[in-house]
């Protein structure tokens, strides 16, 4: 395509399949203790 | 759902319930911006941006768009029936111990108030801290991976009784097969050379409070003699990181009204030799609090800061702010997006008398004590309004771009500026997409620094 590129394909619906094992580390105890930004947390199954 | 957004000359749409991500032109973010605010119709797109571009490119450009449509990588449906329970039963398996409500700083913005959460000052005691272990494990089920933070107050302050609940946690990891991963958050105004073996040695990751410049950290963060407490915060952390190697840190500032050009602090925090950065903004209330009038200056910052950002890795200084670093080849899964905290679900705060509560910035409120690990009570029904307090069950995160980048926002926030923990407030959300957008093009420039579309 010219005019775009695609950058990421579907990650959240990749994520459906092998979700959910609730292993990761709660988003309140990384760095912020007030605000929920979870997009930069890691997968435990990617650990 | 889809955002056209852009950082600096970066455009990008974001296909929201997919997770597709697009490095566009800048007429396909044009199409796609004129698309999200409604209007679909291709001669109507034509004509709106006939001004601008040959017809023939609009056409071009509307022809790309239909094919990732096709591919369901545009405008794709959301994944998840959104009536559909999720992670509805509660596994208690992360802990915020206030180990004191105590502290040695007297912060002007501290929703504690200066440690002591409206109650009087105290220390945990060992029996309780050890309590609330056999309270985690014993909530946690099958759950391997435990976290318990050492938060306060000061938690330092109270260090001998950090250590023996440690120690007790090491023998109940062998015990149960379970993993403890401990961190602490620490104001580092009073760090000896043994809480520095023991941090290094004990906490998977460390969040030390620093607000930047001197005069912004001096401003808010006094002793109880009411003087600044920069030098010292400043000599403790560079000693607590040096002896770190490569585990995980924080310096984690906030920041108020007063200081809206923050992008400075957190390169102050930068040029004094620290990578991992955090700065966090006061929003619920007082004279320091952000408010909506701030928005426009507050995106221009974070754009500024994104500038800099790239500007300081380019010079072989690079740094990473937290609210910056999304990842759109894996991270948290779907489940994970739509309940980040897990507040009264997976996520409990244990005062110093033992009682139990959804989070830390829950505990003293009335209605949300869950029980108690020293007299052996739980009621995990307090917990029930936090079942349904995620991205599908709200409205606002039902139409919003950045839903799934902070799981539907702070319930504490929520209920602190509303009085229901379903109601995200207003301006945290303003917050949190006016720094998304330059999250995202960051992403985009750091995958392709020099690719053009």
């Amino acid at each position: 395509m010219k005019h775009i590129k695609v950058v990421a394909k579907a990650c959240l619906k990749n994520s459906m399949e092998k979700g959910g094992c609730g292993e990761c580390q709660a988003s309140c105890q990384s760095a912020c203790k007030t605000s929920c930004t979870v997009a930069n947390q890691k997968c435990e199954k990617d650990a | 759902m889809i955002h056209a957004g852009h950082f600096e000359d970066t455009y990008f749409i974001l296909d929201v319930e997919s997770g597709s991500l697009h490095h566009v032109d800048e007429l396909v973010y044009d199409i796609a911006h004129l698309m999200e605010t409604g209007m679909v119709d291709g001669a109507e797109i034509t004509s709106a941006l006939s001004g601008k571009y040959p017809p023939t490119d609009i056409a071009e450009a509307l022809e790309e768009i239909a094919e990732l449509r096709e591919d369901g990588l545009f405008d794709c449906p959301c994944l998840v029936e959104p009536s559909a329970p999720v992670f509805n039963k509660p596994v208690i398996k992360s802990l915020c111990l206030h180990i004191a409500h105590d502290c040695n700083l007297r912060c002007s913005y501290c929703f504690a108030s200066e440690g002591t959460y409206m109650g009087e000052r105290s220390l945990m005691s060992e029996e309780v801290g050890k309590a609330a272990l056999d309270f985690l494990i014993a909530q946690s089920k099958g759950r391997k991976h435990l976290e318990v933070d050492f938060f306060g107050g000061e938690p330092l302050i109270n260090f001998s009784v950090v250590k023996a609940i440690t120690a007790y946690g090491r023998e109940l990891e062998k015990r149960h097969n379970k993993v403890i991963r401990f961190t602490m958050t620490t104001n580092a105004y009073h760090v000896t050379d043994e809480m520095v073996d023991f941090i290094n040695r004990e906490m998977k990751n460390l969040v030390i409070s620093i607000d930047g410049r001197r005069e912004i950290h001096d401003a808010e963060r006094k002793n109880a003699a009411g003087q600044g407490s920069y030098d010292k915060v400043i000599a403790n952390a560079k000693r607590l990181i040096a002896s770190r190697g490569d585990q995980e840190y924080y310096i984690r500032g906030t920041y108020t009204a007063r200081n809206l050009d923050f992008a400075n602090d957190v390169l102050a925090i930068a040029d004094q030799g620290f990578r991992e950065i955090s700065l966090e903004p006061v929003v619920t209330d007082g004279p320091l609090a952000i408010q909506e009038s701030d928005l426009p200056a507050i995106d221009r910052e974070y754009r500024r800061l994104g500038r800099m950002l790239e500007a300081r890795r380019a010079e072989g200084r690079p740094f990473h702010f937290f609210h910056f670093m999304v990842d759109f080849s894996s991270g948290p899964c779907l489940n994970k997006r739509l309940r980040g905290c897990g507040a009264g679900m997976e996520y409990a705060a244990i005062t110093p008398k033992g009682d139990i509560y959804p989070c830390h910035q829950f505990v003293g409120k009335e209605g949300f004590k869950m029980g108690n690990v020293l007299e052996g009570t739980f009621d995990p029904s307090v917990g029930d309004p936090f079942r349904d307090c995620h991205v599908f069950k709200k409205p606002e995160c039902q139409a919003c771009y950045a839903k799934y980048f902070c799981s539907g926002g702070c319930a504490a926030n929520a209920y602190n500026t509303s009085g229901d923990i379903m109601k995200p407030h207003a301006v945290s959300c303003m917050i949190q997409r006016a720094r998304l957008d330059t999250a995202i093009g960051l992403y985009i420039r750091r995958q392709e620094p020099s690719a053009e579309v």
